[in-house]
Parts: structure tokens; sequence; C-alpha cells
């Protein structure tokens, strides 16, 4: 993801949105392999996650790696972004690209940011490596105006058959890691993560599951069925009931 | 500070600080008088206000550049030296003849790059290589100024470069960017002239010194008040120089740069010239050779009133004590892009400041990039080869000159 090429900016923008506009279906599809098909360099779920931020917003990535998502949104949406991001070497990537990142985590530094920082606050795929989920969320959700946050689905049926059946943790394609290696100390399920929303107060705007190719499962299915077939589940939130 | 780890391997046979009657090899106030670089002069017309409650009149700052000042003025960058550095980034030492103590960062292709940017480097005020400070004469009495200089502090000497830049016809500053000291000089900038200031880097510092700094500062001190020589501050009359107290505190100063690590890598509990002990209060250890030699060397180049003076500079500077106990304050509304340093094993410094500066950092909504960079070299790591700072420090550089149009 590293090499963003300078052929991209010849392209045009909305080329590579996804068809049908980001307005109409921003949940359309997500997932950290995907990339969108036109550009072959872009994740289809930045692309969303950009379809969805209003121009000039400021965003706030939290494990913003080498900075591919701050950039596509400064660069396409003039926001004014920010990233916190663990790795050293991302952070120097960051800062090779011109953004402001800070070397940090999400348990440890979102406290120091003042309530309504970010229109934007975006999570992905961190919130079950952090040590205290429920404290990250409530600060994601002070600090931004919204809030986009996505995590493994703990309750797919794929999980639940390793266990049920074999007896064993689940390593699956979402989940890589075995249980004595896995950053991923706090699984949770999609329903879980609905009823930590309700404790904590969180509007839900908007939430979909992807399966297991980081597609969007469009149609309006119950909950429990999406915790049983969704492997990521992606929330739209904001502060307020 | 400036004479890093890497560049002085231990000395021959154990040496022991010079007598002071012996004055070669000591401190010349000529040096503070008439530098090898240029001089900005201001008089009466122009005084320095400083925090004191003094106007200082007339005053010097001795400067030096590098690279070309372009047509727009707008590619100038500020080099805030540490504690006992001075306006040599770049440029041979003219008393110990060493190179400029930041030519690993600076210069033509560094990530400071003297082929695109016009650099300047000037001597803080209430130091001894050509800016006026305690070894200076008193145009009052015509003597040394001694303790009768006003106390400085890290605003005063940011006042007197920014007078430097009027002089120099520049407007603002591309990057203002130093470690320790000048780190802290790089804050008060980007608080006290935020549109003077495009980007900044701040590095191994904090927005104030911590009570375990001053305590170590004031050991130095009292190292230097309680030598004979030091004459209540008047050894420059005296024909004497302190150089056992201020050697003694560079001495202590320099245990605080470095690292537990380091020096069990460089220097171990080898012994110095044999592989026993000598049964004496000889050098047996080479880390005490070392530190002699520090000591030593120091005592060539730099006055001691001006060591207190500077030290109290520091002592004195709380950024956030200056903006209602609220450091965030000290940026409020500022545009100035950041790029904060700091090092794993710097416990002078340690990462903990420099979070500090970032989180205020934070809250007022500044662009900020923060980097720890692994090293165990301590507190001169930012003075030392770092790739992973110089990395990060050209990553930073080039993507604000993009965004300045360079």
């Amino acid at each position: 993801m590293r090499a963003r090429s300078s052929g991209m900016k010849q392209r045009n923008d909305d080329a590579l949105l996804p068809v049908g506009g980001a307005a109409s279906a921003p949940w359309r599809s997500a997932g950290e392999l995907p990339r969108s098909p036109e550009s072959g360099s872009e994740r289809v779920d930045h692309l969303i996650v950009l379809g969805l931020v209003p121009h000039g917003a400021r965003v706030l990535d939290i494990g913003c790696g080498d900075g591919t998502l701050l950039a596509l949104l400064r660069d396409r949406r003039s926001v004014d972004g920010r990233g916190i991001e663990l790795s050293r070497e991302g952070v120097n990537a960051c800062l090779a690209r011109g953004l402001s990142v800070i070397q940090g985590d999400a348990d440890t530094d979102l406290a120091n940011y003042p309530d309504d920082a970010f229109d934007v606050v975006v999570l992905s795929q961190t919130i079950q490596a952090t040590r205290n989920p429920r404290i990250v969320l409530e600060h994601l959700l002070r600090i931004g105006r919204q809030v986009v946050i996505s995590f493994p689905n703990f309750g797919h049926w794929r999980v639940r058959a390793e266990l049920a059946f074999r007896g064993r943790m689940p390593v699956t394609e979402i989940l890589p890691e075995a249980w004595y290696e896995t950053p991923n100390i706090h699984h949770c399920t999609i329903r879980d993560f609905v009823g930590l929303c309700r404790e904590v107060g969180a509007r839900i705007e908007r939430a979909t599951a992807l399966d297991a190719r980081g597609h969007e499962m469009r149609f309006s299915l119950p909950w429990w069925v999406w915790n049983l077939i969704g492997a990521q589940g992606v929330f739209l939130l904001r502060r307020g009931r | 500070m400036d004479t890093p780890l890497d560049l002085v391997a231990p000395s021959g046979p154990a040496e022991s600080l010079a007598p002071d009657e012996a004055r070669r090899g000591l401190f010349e106030p000529a040096q503070a008088h008439d530098p090898t670089s240029p001089v900005a002069r201001f008089d009466a017309r122009t005084p320095l206000a400083m925090d004191a409650g003094v106007s200082l009149a007339p005053f010097q700052i001795a400067y030096q550049t590098a690279g070309t000042l372009n047509a727009d003025r707008s590619n100038a960058v500020l080099i805030c030296h540490a504690l006992t550095g001075d306006q040599h980034f770049a440029h041979t030492h003219p008393v110990t003849g060493k190179p400029g103590w930041w030519e690993r960062l600076v210069g033509p292709g560094k990530p400071v790059d003297t082929d695109r940017y016009f650099v300047i480097c000037s001597n803080v005020v209430g130091s001894c290589m050509g800016s006026t400070g305690p070894a200076s004469i008193d145009p009052a009495t015509g003597r040394p100024y001694g303790l009768g200089f006003p106390l400085v502090t890290i605003r005063d000497m940011v006042r007197a470069q920014a007078m430097l830049l009027d002089k120099l016809g520049i407007p603002d500053l591309f990057l203002c960017i130093g470690g320790s000291m000048g780190g802290m000089q790089v804050l008060q900038w980007a608080s006290l002239f935020p549109e003077r200031v495009f980007s900044a880097m701040p590095i191994a510092t904090g927005a104030r010194h911590s009570a375990q700094n001053i305590a170590f500062h004031e050991v130095g001190r009292q190292a230097i008040m309680a030598d004979p020589a030091w004459a209540e501050g008047r050894y420059l009359e005296a024909g004497t120089r302190p150089a056992k107290g201020l050697g003694v505190a560079r001495m202590g100063a320099h245990i605080t740069y470095l690292s537990e690590p380091a020096l069990h890598r460089k220097f171990g509990r080898r012994f110095q010239g044999g592989s026993a002990p000598t049964f004496s209060f000889n050098a047996d250890f080479q880390i005490e050779s070392y530190l002699r030699h520090q000591g030593l060397s120091f005592v060539e180049r730099f006055d001691a009133n001006a060591y207190l003076y500077l030290t109290r500079a520091m002592d004195y500077f709380d950024l956030a004590e200056d903006h209602g106990g609220v450091l965030a304050n000290a940026f409020r509304g500022t545009r100035t892009r950041f790029c904060v340093i700091s090092f794993t094993s710097d416990w002078l410094f340690p990462t903990a400041d420099s979070r500090a500066i970032v989180h205020a950092l934070n809250a007022a909504a500044a662009p900020v990039a923060f980097v720890e960079v692994e090293s165990d070299k301590g507190h001169d790591a930012f003075l030392l080869e770092e790739p992973a700072m110089f990395s990060a420090a050209r990553g930073f550089i080039d993507a604000a000159a993009r965004a300045r149009g360079l």
C-alpha cells in the first residue's frame, strides 16, 4: 500500500469511487483485502470512508499505517487530517507525505484530545486490540462528531465452528494469528458491539456487515443473521442515543 | 552537549584538571568580544527588552550562515543551539578546531539542505562565543559584567534572534529547529512569533525544565561557585579561571547527556591503561578518564559565568506557566507545522516531556507530527548519527518545503 504512484494523480478522481456514488451506497463494500478494480492500489474501505467524509472536514485516523487513507482524504477531500500510528516506520512514511501523524496508540493518546476536535474519527480493525475498548470508544465519541469503526466479528459462523467442532481457537482470514501471538485481546461479536454502543450511549447511524471477502451484505437482515455470517462489522456512530 | 560521546575517544594517560595559574587552554574573553563569525550590533536605539526588566544596550549577536537567501526571502532556517553550543553549526570551531556541531543534519544534500535553504544560527544572548553575555564588557563600568549581567531567559534569547532576523531582512522562518535548550527556543519562537514560524522541529526537549534537571544544574553551579578561583564572579579581572569548578560541572552534566547502556557499551568497567586497580584515586577507569577529558576540554572554550546564566535560563523555562498554566494556550490558533522528536534513552528530556508538548499541540488543533526514535545514546542522540531521526527530519522538512512552494 506504500507505493501510491505518482500516476494516481493523473486519474479522474471520481472514476475510483464505488459504482453508484459514495453518497448513495457508502457501505457497498469494505474490508482489508479488496482493491478497487480501476486502480489496483487502493483499498475499497478507504474509498468508502472517502465517500463519507465531507470536503474540508477534520479527520483523525487512528492506526493510520503509512498514511494511505489520510493522503487520499487530503488529496480528494481537502481534509485537515491527523493520524496516530504505533510503528515508527509508519510515522516516517506519513511524515514524508506531509501528514501530521504522531507515534502513539489508542489506549494512551486519545484522552488528550479535546471534545469535538474532529468531524470524523476512523478506527479500522483496531478496537479489539486495545486494552480498554469501552474507554477507547467513549473517547472516539467524545472527540469526533462521527465515528467510523470496523472490527472482526467473533460471532462469524466459521469462528463458532472452529470452537464448537474442533475445540480450537479460530484462525481465519480475518483473524490469521494463533491465540498465543494475536494482538487481538478483546474479541467481540457484532451483537456484543451493539450492546457496547447502547451502554456508552452511542447512536448507530448506520451499520453493516461484510462477508469474508470484504463485500457488503446488502440485503436487509436481522442482527442475528449478520452476527452469524458477517466476517466484519462496520459502524457509523454518533454521540447520543 | 556539543562534544558527543562518539567523537571523543577516551584520552591516553590519566589527566588531572589544569591548575588555575596556567591559563593556557582556558577560556579567553577575546572570543566573547570579537568572534570569528559575523556580528550584528544593536545600539541604544534598539535595546533588548529582557524579562528581568532590563533594557540591554548596546548588545551584539554573533551568528553564522550557510546557503543563500532566495529572492522571496522565504527559505530561511533558524537553528537554535543547545546549552553549551554556539553559532558554528556547520563551520570549523575557532577554539577547538572541530567540525560544525550539526554537520550530520545540516549541509549540502542533508535533511536541512544548505543547497536549498538559507540557514542561520546565532550564539544566544548570555553565552560567550561573541554574543553579549557576562564575559562582555559592561559599558557603564568598563569591566566585564560578571554577575552584574541581567538574568537571561529563553524568551530573551528568542527576542534577540528576532531582532537579528529583522536586521538581516528576513520576515519569517521556513523552519525553526533545535535540540535540548535549542528546542526550548523553538517552542518559544512558535509561541511568541507564530506568524514568523512556518514549521518547527523541537527535538529532545521539554516545555519546562523538570525538578530533576534543575537539581543537576544547581549541582553544576555550586561546583563553579565553590571554586575559589571563581572570585565571586570577578575571575576575569582577577586573572583566574574557575576551571576546576566548571570542569566538575561539565563532568556531572555530561553524564546526564548519555545513558547507562551507552556508557556501558563505550567504557564498561574497563581500566585505563592497565588491567587492575592502582589503589589510588587516579583515573583507573576509562569512564573517569573520559569525563576528566570532557571537563578539561570544556574549560578551554566556555565561560563559567555564562554557564551559570544559561543553566538558569533553562531552569526558568516553563511555557505553560507563562500561559495560565495551560500549555495548549501557548499555541492557541497557531498555523505552524510541528514535528516533535524524542529519543527512547533520553532521561534528561524523556519522551514524556515531548508527549506533553504533542498533547498540548493537539489540544490547540495544531498540525503536529511526533516520532520517538529508538536509540541507546541518551540525550546527546540529537547530535549524533541517528538515521531514524534524519529520515523523519527529511520527510517532514521536504513536505513542509512543498507546502511552502520551495
